[in-house]
């Protein structure tokens, strides 16, 4: 019993980890109706820039905080600079073409980490030491906790964003039809560049808790990672918020109880169970947990 | 001079030539309707005007301004409404968000908030529904929608394109009254409709689009008498 509790979470802070990346796959899908392939490494950049940055100033609060600004913001820039030059001149090509480039853009950025980092796993400093608390028998690492609650935190600031603001009003406007949003004034190049934006500043933060939790990094730590989350954002139901929560959460979770209760002898094949699941999910719901319903158009 | 005024506009997609050298005007308080069979480029010209389908060649002067060289979003703000064929509401958002993103460009909430009572002055349905979600709605209330939701930006200019497609004959009627309301409160507005018929009778003047060119223009009165019209798009 205590260890499924602590299993379950550790597989609930894996899972908000998740949700936090798989947000950014699904609002750019629900806005640019592409999948940017790319959204993993930014994450991976977003380490490296950690890397750097604590390296050379340290770990005290104060340049801990400073360095997580510094990379959330380089990673909000990545993220519009990847949107303007790879994504927007193809907004009227094929889905296919965009795809591809997507994924040119994810090597891309693999490779300059290679060609910068070199290939071998590089470990960033640890800055967040919290220990754990103990409740009865059940040790539980506050970092999770804190991982939930930031991950919680950040989806509610989110849909509160998006149902209250008028930036959030034209970011539903333009998910929905991109014509008609024009024709309400909406800029909408300028709608889906602050998609990206905060979708990248989203994996800016899912670095930073990341990094804490695993300190090491390569030029394929952000694909990997993103690739889970990707799938989470299908199994939740991709374009949904609170889909990409529960998808995260739940993929997190069923990695961790694979991990933990998998006979020896299957536990490294883990990560294919629980790709299982998410191939029988779909099966059964084809649009994802909370995917959306398709309205027909009259 | 004309409040709108087109002149010599081409408009291509991929090498067809969807319209082929069209000029019209515009008078403001006026109302202009574009009538022609399918594919003869009435919604073409309507998206072309806002934006929504590039101009090969040509000028698209609103107030003195060449729309042609506006940036899209910007035409709203500068007094012109479209509502487009289809009616292409947001049908996953509610009746009130719709309206609310119809003015999106404004910015006084006191000014919205009467411009929203207006608009349920007008469509006492939409009222009712605002909190029900848009898809949900019938073809004749998503119609409303859409004309109310244009209204929420005070247009000095509304375009509709078809707004009696696929409505029952009731609608149809609704529809045209409130086009001659809109018109009444000195809202100028420029129509496409394959109903010529109650197009006609609405408008003040017309002009009759075939295969990218404009066949015909005059008093919509004397359009109705017009031998050719009365075949083609009358059914006489």
């Amino acid at each position: 019993m205590q260890t499924f509790i602590s299993t379950l979470i550790d597989g609930l802070s894996l899972g908000s980890l998740y949700a936090l990346v798989a947000l950014g796959y699904s609002m750019v899908y629900g806005i640019a109706k592409m999948l940017n392939f790319a959204h993993g490494d930014v994450i991976m950049i977003g380490i490296y820039t950690l890397f750097v940055t604590l390296g050379a100033m340290g770990t005290s609060p104060l340049m801990l905080a400073l360095s997580a600004l510094i990379m959330i913001a380089f990673c909000a820039l990545l993220g519009f600079t990847i949107e303007k030059l790879a994504y927007k001149p193809l907004r009227t090509a094929s889905p296919l073409s965009v795809l591809i480039t997507a994924i040119g853009v994810s090597y891309l950025l693999q490779n300059i980490a290679l060609l910068v980092f070199g290939s071998r796993q590089q470990k960033v400093p640890t800055y967040f030491s919290l220990g754990s608390i103990y409740i009865g028998s059940v040790q539980i690492e506050l970092l999770s906790l804190l991982i939930l609650a930031v991950t919680v935190l950040i989806m509610i600031l989110l849909a509160l964003f998006i149902s209250k603001t008028k930036l959030g009003s034209a970011m539903l406007a333009v998910s929905e039809d991109k014509g008609a949003a024009q024709l309400m004034g909406i800029n909408v190049n300028a709608t889906i560049s602050l998609t990206f934006v905060i979708g990248s500043a989203l994996a800016g933060v899912g670095a930073l808790l990341y990094a804490a939790k695993m300190p090491w990094v390569g030029p394929y730590t952000g694909s990997v990672f993103g690739i889970k989350a990707f799938a989470a954002a299908v199994f939740g139901g991709i374009g949904s918020i609170p889909g990409a929560m529960i998808g995260g959460v739940l993929i997190g979770i069923i990695e961790a109880m694979m991990n933990v209760f998998l006979p020896d002898a299957l536990s490294n094949a883990s990560d294919g169970f629980a790709y299982l699941v998410l191939i029988i999910m779909l099966v059964l719901k084809p649009s994802g947990l909370l995917g959306r319903k398709q309205i027909e158009k009259v | 001079m004309a409040m709108l005024e087109v002149k010599d506009l081409h408009v291509f997609y991929g090498v067809i030539e969807a319209i082929k050298g069209i000029s019209f005007s515009v008078e403001a308080g006026e109302v202009i309707a574009l009538i022609g069979a399918n594919g003869a480029g009435k919604t073409t010209t309507l998206h072309t005007v806002t934006g929504l389908v590039p101009a090969k060649q040509g000028e698209i002067l609103f107030e003195g301004k060449d729309l042609l060289k506006t940036p899209p979003h910007k035409i709203v703000e500068m007094g012109m409404a479209h509502v487009p064929e289809g009616r292409r509401i947001f049908a996953e958002l509610s009746v009130l968000a719709n309206l609310k993103l119809g003015a999106y460009t404004r910015r006084d909430k006191r000014e919205i908030e009467e411009t929203l009572e207006m608009v349920y002055e007008r469509f006492p349905r939409l009222k009712e529904r605002r909190g029900q979600i848009a898809g949900t709605l019938s073809g004749g209330e998503q119609q409303m929608l859409a004309m109310g939701r244009a209204l929420m930006s005070r247009p000095k200019i509304i375009l509709m394109d078809e707004p009696s497609m696929g409505l029952s004959p009731l609608y149809v009627s609704q529809i045209f009254a409130i086009i001659e309301e809109i018109r009444k409160t000195g809202t100028t507005v420029l129509l496409v409709e394959q109903n010529a018929k109650k197009a006609l009778e609405i408008a003040d003047r017309a002009y009759v689009l075939e295969t990218g060119n404009i066949a015909l223009e005059g008093n919509a009165r004397e359009l109705m008498e017009n031998d050719s019209v009365k075949r083609a798009y009358l059914g006489e």
